[in-house]
């Protein structure tokens, strides 16, 4: 008990945390706020509405095909940030457990496993998602299939790296003489302990792969119009920046400050867990 | 000497697995994938075809193989330095990557010199001042540059220095002013990375009970910093480089779009966009050669750095 309160009063001790938190809740509500009250479409092409300034009925102005941009945005943020999530959570569900078993069992499996990744590994994940996106063509869909493809292998490999340090401690092996089955071992003693660092590089890796997806769009790789992921609104509006600059300047913010989000959580998150300073996730 | 042969051998190791490995997997996802490049370069070339026709061009490009030997014929072309020729362009591959690579070694150059503009007195400040108002500036600009999208941050760039205030040309390349927002987009990206790395060394090695030694003997301040402490922080940072070269290769496409660079970024969005299969995986190819040989560098330049290692001794 007297734990937990420590805990709690660390956590909104800590500024990244508190700063994340509210920048967060400022988000979120701007996008719940928004989703209930807009009455706009953000696909609803209005020609002899274009490129209109900010004003009380458009709050951010229109687009070049006279489409509500705050509408665009909201819509975008759900998507931009739901893919990010879904892509995470997708690449921890297979890296994850794959990471514990080969770090746990070990042997020639493990070795043959960890070779291929360090093979693959060196590359890094925008050339592979090229490689990928090349191959499958360039779609919203198969860039999110590229990520996982790319990301799970991290946390397979971070995860086993942690279970290693982990498994030769006494409360795992008091566990293995007390007959736990493999599976329960991993599942009551190991990923407790790995979760930590889940979290963590979890928080920090949503927000690069919102940049990822983001660029991707941009260069015309990834989401395509008229979807309004925030890239791709970028590159959609390209040709009018100069005219309305506010068309720049709301989508690159909202994935700054997202992505801001996911930096501070993260970081907040790490001192909170009291992760080791210096672990750096790649 | 053996220990060099070792680490060469252990790098060519890796380059043949990782080409085996990534060659094969986009192989296997080509022939899954609906789509069809001759339909793709049919289409390029604007002209009506029948379907015998397209037999035809199918065979002679190979298509009709079965997979294994597709795959088999390539990997005989890369042992003779022949990536094939690109589906649209009718040039070999390696000419037109080869074409391509000075302009992006031009930038990642330029991005570099940025960088170490960049990191190397954020990271001292932060690690000198730690606490101090310095250290909260290089922290968030850390922080701030690690959320900031590369291609919005040169947008801006490019909105108020050469559209607003007309200082520098939008985009294009060959003159040094063209250099230097792409230059410099590049290496704010590439810098928090090594600014929190770099701070977070250099606070470590400031504590370590040489650094004492030296003040104990006398010595300035300054001369203390920059010969014994910024140098004993400098192996993490060239691993860190070693270890995102690719990453840079990679970061570097997007602000090759946004500034019209004539390099390897443009060539490979283009390929992928015309599905042109040949340029896709030399590309692959040449980029995973690079990572490889750039990680064989930093190797044997750690045998320089640090003679330690020559005698088998592990360091961090």
């Amino acid at each position: 008990m007297e734990v937990t309160v420590i805990k709690k009063a660390r956590l909104l001790h800590n500024p990244s945390m508190v700063f994340g938190m509210i920048l967060t809740i400022f988000l979120a509500g701007i996008i719940f706020v928004g989703g209930a009250f807009v009455p706009y479409s953000p696909f609803e092409i209005n020609m002899g509405n274009r490129l209109q300034g900010a004003s009380s009925v458009h709050w951010f102005g229109t687009d070049q095909l006279g489409r509500d941009v705050f509408a665009r945005m909201v819509y975008g943020a759900q998507l931009t940030i739901g893919l990010g999530v879904f892509a995470i959570v997708m690449a921890l569900c297979i890296g994850v457990p794959i990471g514990l078993l080969s770090g746990y069992i070990g042997g020639k499996i493990d070795a043959f496993f960890m070779r291929m990744i360090d093979g693959v590994l060196a590359f890094p994940d925008f050339i592979l998602a090229i490689a990928i996106a090349g191959m499958l063509g360039p779609s919203l869909t198969n860039l999110i299939i590229a990520i996982v493809l790319v990301r799970w292998i991290v946390y397979a490999r971070v995860v086993r790296g942690l279970v290693l340090a982990e498994k030769e401690k006494e409360y795992v092996l008091v566990s293995k003489v007390s007959y736990s089955s493999t599976f329960k071992t991993i599942r009551m003693h190991l990923l407790p302990q790995v979760m930590p660092d889940i979290i963590v590089m979890a928080a920090i890796d949503i927000g690069k792969v919102i940049l990822l997806i983001s660029a991707f769009s941009y260069i015309g790789l990834g989401a395509q119009p008229p979807i309004p992921e925030w890239g791709a609104m970028l590159n959609d509006g390209r040709a009018y920046f100069q005219v309305v600059p506010s068309l720049m300047i709301y989508p690159g913010l909202a994935i700054m400050l997202t992505v801001l989000c996911c930096n501070l959580l993260g970081d907040g998150l790490k001192s909170y867990f009291d992760i080791r300073k210096g672990r750096d996730y790649l | 000497m053996r220990i060099v042969l070792s680490m060469i051998g252990s790098r060519l190791i890796q380059l043949v697995v990782m080409v085996l490995v990534l060659s094969f997997v986009t192989f296997l996802l080509m022939k899954i994938t609906p789509g069809d490049p001759i339909r793709a370069i049919l289409k390029v070339d604007d002209v009506i075809t029948t379907t015998a026709e397209e037999e035809k061009l199918r065979e002679e490009y190979g298509f009709d193989q079965p997979i294994l030997i597709q795959y088999s014929r390539w990997l005989l072309g890369i042992v003779q330095f022949d990536l094939g020729e690109s589906l649209i362009a009718n040039k070999p591959v390696l000419d037109m990557i080869m074409g391509r690579l000075p302009a992006s070694i031009a930038l990642a150059t330029g991005g570099l010199v940025v960088l170490f503009l960049i990191s190397v007195p954020l990271g001292v400040l932060g690690a000198v001042y730690e606490g101090r108002w310095p250290d909260y500036i290089s922290r968030w600009f850390a922080l701030v540059g690690a959320s900031i999208p590369r291609f919005w941050l040169g947008l801006l760039l490019i909105y108020f220095f050469s559209l607003k205030l007309n200082l520098l040309p939008v985009m294009g390349n060959g003159t040094l002013a063209h250099f230097i927002l792409p230059s410099i987009t590049l290496g704010v990206a590439m810098a928090p990375l090594y600014i929190r790395l770099l701070r977070e060394r250099l606070i470590s090695t400031l504590q370590s009970s040489y650094i004492e030694a030296a003040k104990a003997r006398g010595l300035r301040k300054e001369r203390i910093l920059i010969f014994h402490a910024l140098r004993g922080s400098l192996v993490p940072l060239i691993t860190m480089f070693g270890l995102s070269i690719g990453s840079l290769l990679g970061g570097i496409t997007v602000i090759e779009i946004l500034f019209s660079w004539p390099g390897m970024g443009e060539l490979i969005v283009q390929g992928v966009m015309q599905r042109d299969y040949p340029v896709i995986q030399g590309y692959i190819l040449i980029v995973g050669f690079l990572v490889v040989i750039t990680n064989l560098i930093v190797d044997l330049l750690y045998l320089v750095i640090n003679p330690q290692i020559k005698q088998g001794k592990e360091v961090v």
